[in-house]
């Protein structure tokens, strides 16, 4: 009678979009939008979005005048009749899983971000004014064998991901291509970019998830993973000045092995590992602030400056606290400090949305599931129906059935687009680690800079001791003197390096202010634009379910008994 | 024991008298609920008003206290005494919840006992018990000397004989061989009885996912209000024009917050009581069809004896045997029986064939009420998280232009 076999199937659906999503729910929305996506992705390269199913001029936030109706207009009456003001928010939104995500670049202006905002899933502000865009697609992960000679028959496996990339800009060759890279590869250009980019904000790439591939199914953790490689590989792209980096370009474009120096660095590897085992240890596979300065971030550095270095930095801890480096720029310091407020805040309200997404699932599943049972209720009073009264009451316990399901049905359609905008939360906790990153560069350049200087400070001490002993004794010292000659020469090569560390240095300090000016800029406009797609659609979706519910009350309006 | 007076329907509260005077009516409310006593003694004790104009009652207006066992005791009474009618059921007992005592709690509890009252006030038989008189009316020492006697070790003589007719009935089973249990078998009855099981399972499941729901909402509102806060502990650390756009955000999440609180209670109370208050009332049904099985067993074993004993009178008659006399008086003494068993289990039966009528008529109006309610709050539950959201997108709006 009721489709309940339809009611079925969509409970287990219910049921596995929240089971995945215990998992994380922020992978869930693409997970389960993948089908769409691919679908989605012909459509993409409109800067318009394909989704919105009313004219435009029905979405008050396209057009201003109309806005005026939802508080001036219509004179509303306390009492149930009517709850629909026009123009509704029920009739922008839309159809579930909407996916717009696919385009990284900007749309024009201020204008089409606001477009973009109702249905995209990073809300990314533009970033630059032109209309230069780059999509990025990871799809279709292979075994591979290593081509290696190896005693162990059938060899080492390893998985390929198929990385698509469609753009205009002019620094690339074409305007569509495709590799093959396996993880191993994207830390290899991760680092590369460590290098070559210090004191920018760049996004951390995917852990490494030791631990993870062991446990998980070997499916789940090869998806998982893909999704993380887009995701990250979209940041990229989303930056404007990696986007067009040597790097990324070779990365995303040079056909068969990766031509870029891998990370021979070992002790630079250990440190990584050891970095992370903190937060494995700890069970935090989210990003957390684990504040640590590492000596000079990539390889290729100069393995004794590095213990050097390490030395100085002593105080160092896993718990990460102040390094030994002292910085004495305090609005540096207080940039800092509020970027580590922001940041724990930022936690503290992505953990709060996510309990609050579930939240929202349970109550959609529990509304469907009581819908179900009044559902069998109805069927079971009708069969076995003897009085009119029987009958009746069957009848108002469908209404209410359907009711609670088709409401079951918005909360959870809610909940997916819930997730979409406060994912943007969820972004910005990678980007805060690599604004520490931008930050731990700038440290750790000056930590070099410091023991440059202490280091011919102790040589130019050295070299007084000689000369002084050395005049001494009567004609001069033949081996004291060329001792005075060998360190005046390393002196000269110290003060060299010094320095270029300072240029460095100074090079950092301007690409940290750069990067954070535009991050802060970039934040605030994804903020302003998460909370508006957020309070749109909880505003559409509620004025659905107070529809339905109206709906029943005037059904069984028979049934009123208050007074007056 | 029956009562013999002519079954006027007296008019409760819910019916308005045209004349007051003219009229008869009855009507009762449970009020005032107050908690008395320390610790494990604690107990709640209600005003129950009466108000009548029916010559039986003592004066138009009656108040007395009366706690939960005293509730107990009238649904037992009229339990034993009106045998096939659907005795209105009391809310659980609930030793546990006892303790917290709060407000909610007490407040739900004294309205599921005033539709007890009510109940019974405006049923057509039940209203005339005497039971109901004494619970009305009776001041709290003579209430209390009944509770006790009541739930009191010692058993009343006329318990006493049943007990000792069900062993003897046990025993006459086991020497006539009669292994299978006498059950009534109309197919309309065996209808019912399976109606009525089957739909227990089917309420206790809307009833269970009803709770749930409750719950949600207080977790839904609990989630708001967590976000809320975080969100404006995150505008704090924002500048301008973000930092107060999460904060008019955190605080709408908060106000929402409250409001789901308060439509969690409204669920409760009036949609999760009623659901769990129809599947009492279908307890009770089952109560009665145990009570009909035991008539019916009675009415059966009881024809059987009967016509065991005429037997044997008429041989012991043809005998001219000097035991005719003794043979005489038990035969009439348990032909009087007999009928009198007969008598009870038709009268049951007459009455569930009413009550029944009357039960669903009853839960009908009782679920659409409740369906109502229902959906009305959610309605306005709605409409104000549509409202409360909808306020901030001018100022967002503003904020993002800036």
């Amino acid at each position: 009678m009721m489709g309940s076999e339809n009611d079925q199937e969509s409970k287990e659906k219910m049921k596995s979009l929240f089971l995945r999503e215990e998992s994380d729910p922020f992978t869930r929305s693409d997970q389960s939008n993948s089908n769409y996506r691919s679908a989605m992705s012909t459509l993409s390269d409109s800067r318009h979005p394909s989704i919105v199913v009313t004219p435009a001029n029905s979405d008050p936030l396209f057009a201003p005048q109309s806005r005026s109706k939802p508080n001036g207009g219509s004179n509303r009456d306390s009492s149930s009749s009517s709850y629909l003001e026009p123009p509704s928010y029920a009739d922008v939104i839309f159809s579930p899983f909407d996916d717009n995500s696919e385009i990284n670049g900007s749309d024009d202006g201020g204008g089409s971000s606001r477009h973009s905002q109702s249905s995209d899933s990073l809300s990314r502000s533009p970033s630059s004014l032109t209309s230069d865009y780059i999509k990025i697609t990871v799809s279709s992960p292979q075994k591979e064998q290593e081509s290696t000679n190896s005693m162990i028959p059938g060899g080492n496996t390893y998985v390929t991901y198929q990385i698509t990339t469609r753009t205009n800009l002019s620094e690339y060759n074409g305007s569509e291509f495709s590799v093959r890279r396996r993880f191993r590869d994207v830390v290899t250009l991760a680092d590369r970019l460590a290098e070559s980019y210090r004191g920018f904000c760049i996004p951390p790439r995917p852990d490494k998830s030791v631990v993870e591939s062991q446990v998980m199914q070997k499916q789940e953790f090869v998806e998982q993973r893909r999704v993380a490689l887009e995701k990250y590989l979209r940041r990229l792209g989303s930056h404007p000045v990696i986007r067009k980096s040597d790097e990324l370009k070779v990365f995303l474009q040079a056909q068969g092995k990766l031509p870029l120096a891998t990370s021979t660095d070992v002790a630079s590897r250990m440190l990584d590992g050891a970095v992370k085992l903190p937060r494995q240890l700890f069970g935090d596979a989210s990003s957390s602030s684990v504040e640590v300065v590492q000596p000079a971030r990539g390889g290729g550095r100069d393995f004794l400056r590095l213990f050097k270095e390490l030395r100085q930095s002593v105080s160092n801890d896993w718990g990460g606290v102040k390094p030994a480096v002292v910085e004495e720029d305090k609005e540096f310091l207080e940039k800092k400090e509020k970027m580590y407020d922001l940041e724990q805040q930022i936690i503290n309200a992505s953990q709060q949305a996510e309990s609050l997404v579930k939240a929202q699932q349970d109550m959609g599943e529990t509304m469907g599931e009581l819908g179900l049972a009044f559902i069998k209720l109805t069927k079971f009073e009708n069969e076995e129906a003897v009085f009119n009264s029987q009958r009746v009451r069957a009848n108002d316990m469908k209404n209410l059935a359907t009711s609670a399901v088709k409401a079951s049905r918005f909360y959870r359609e809610l909940n997916s687009q819930t997730v979409k905008h406060l994912d943007t939360l969820h972004d910005y906790l990678g980007l805060m680690m690599a604004v520490q990153g931008a930050f731990a560069d700038r440290s750790s350049a000056l930590l070099t800079v410091q023991t440059l200087l202490s280091e011919i400070s102790s040589l130019e001490g050295r070299a007084e001791k000689l000369e002084a002993a050395s005049a001494k004794v009567f004609g001069g010292d033949k081996s004291r003197i060329k001792k005075i000659e060998e360190l005046k020469e390393t002196i000269k090569v110290t003060k060299d390096s010094k320095n270029v560390a300072i240029r460095e240095y100074e090079q950092i300090k301007e690409n940290n202010w750069c990067e954070v000016e535009r991050l802060d800029r970039e934040r605030r406009a994804d903020f302003l634009n998460m909370m508006k797609g957020f309070v749109v659609s909880q505003v559409g979706y509620a004025e659905k379910i107070a529809n339905v519910w109206t709906k029943v009350a005037e059904e069984t309006s028979q049934y009123n008994r208050e007074s007056s | 024991m029956e009562s013999t007076e002519q079954p006027r329907s007296i008019s409760g509260s819910m019916q308005s008298p045209r004349s007051p005077s003219l009229q008869p009516y009855l009507s009762v409310s449970v009020t005032d609920p107050v908690k008395l006593g320390n610790g494990v003694q604690a107990y709640i004790s209600y005003r129950v008003i009466t108000k009548t104009n029916l010559p039986e009652y003592q004066g138009p207006e009656k108040i007395v206290i009366r706690r939960y066992s005293d509730f107990v005791w009238l649904r037992d009474r009229l339990f034993e005494k009106y045998k096939g009618i659907f005795i209105p059921p009391l809310p659980e007992k609930s030793a546990v919840e006892k303790f917290r005592f709060s407000a909610e709690f007490i407040e739900m509890r004294r309205a599921a006992l005033d539709i007890f009252v009510n109940r019974i006030a405006l049923h057509p038989e039940l209203q005339h018990s005497e039971d109901l008189r004494t619970f009305l009316q009776a001041d709290e020492e003579t209430m209390d000397r009944f509770r006790f006697q009541e739930t009191g070790i010692f058993k009343k003589p006329a318990d006493l004989m049943q007990m000792f007719r069900d062993v003897q009935s046990k025993v006459s089973d086991a020497v006539l061989g009669k292994e299978k249990p006498v059950e009534e078998t109309t197919a309309a009855y065996e209808k019912l009885k399976h109606y009525i099981f089957e739909l227990e399972n089917h309420l206790a499941e809307a009833q269970k996912h009803a709770y749930r729901l409750v719950k949600r909402h207080r977790e839904l509102g609990q989630s708001l209000l967590d976000f809320g806060k975080a969100v404006k502990l995150l505008g704090a650390c924002e500048g301008e024009p973000t930092g107060k756009a999460f904060s008019d955000l955190g605080t709408k999440s908060e106000l929402l917050s409250i409001k789901l609180q308060k439509e969690a209670q409204q669920v409760l109370m009036n949609f999760e009581e009623p659901l769990k208050d129809y599947v009492r009332y279908v307890q009770s049904i089952k109560a009665t069809i145990a009570e009909r099985g035991t008539a019916f067993k009675q009415h059966c074993e009881l024809a059987e004896t009967t016509k065991l004993k005429e037997i044997n009178l008429d041989k012991l008659m043809l005998t001219r045997s000097d035991k005719v006399g003794e043979a005489e008086i038990e035969y009439r003494e348990i032909k009087a029986e007999s009928e009198e068993a007969t008598r009870r289990f038709e009268r049951i039966v007459t009455r569930m064939e009413e009550e029944i009528v009357r039960f669903q008529e009853q839960k009908t109006e009782e679920m659409g009420v409740a369906f109502h309610q229902f959906a009305k709050g959610q309605a306005r539950l709605a409409c104000s998280i549509a409202d409360a959201w909808k306020s901030l997108l001018p100022k967002l709006e503003a904020s993002s232009a800036v």
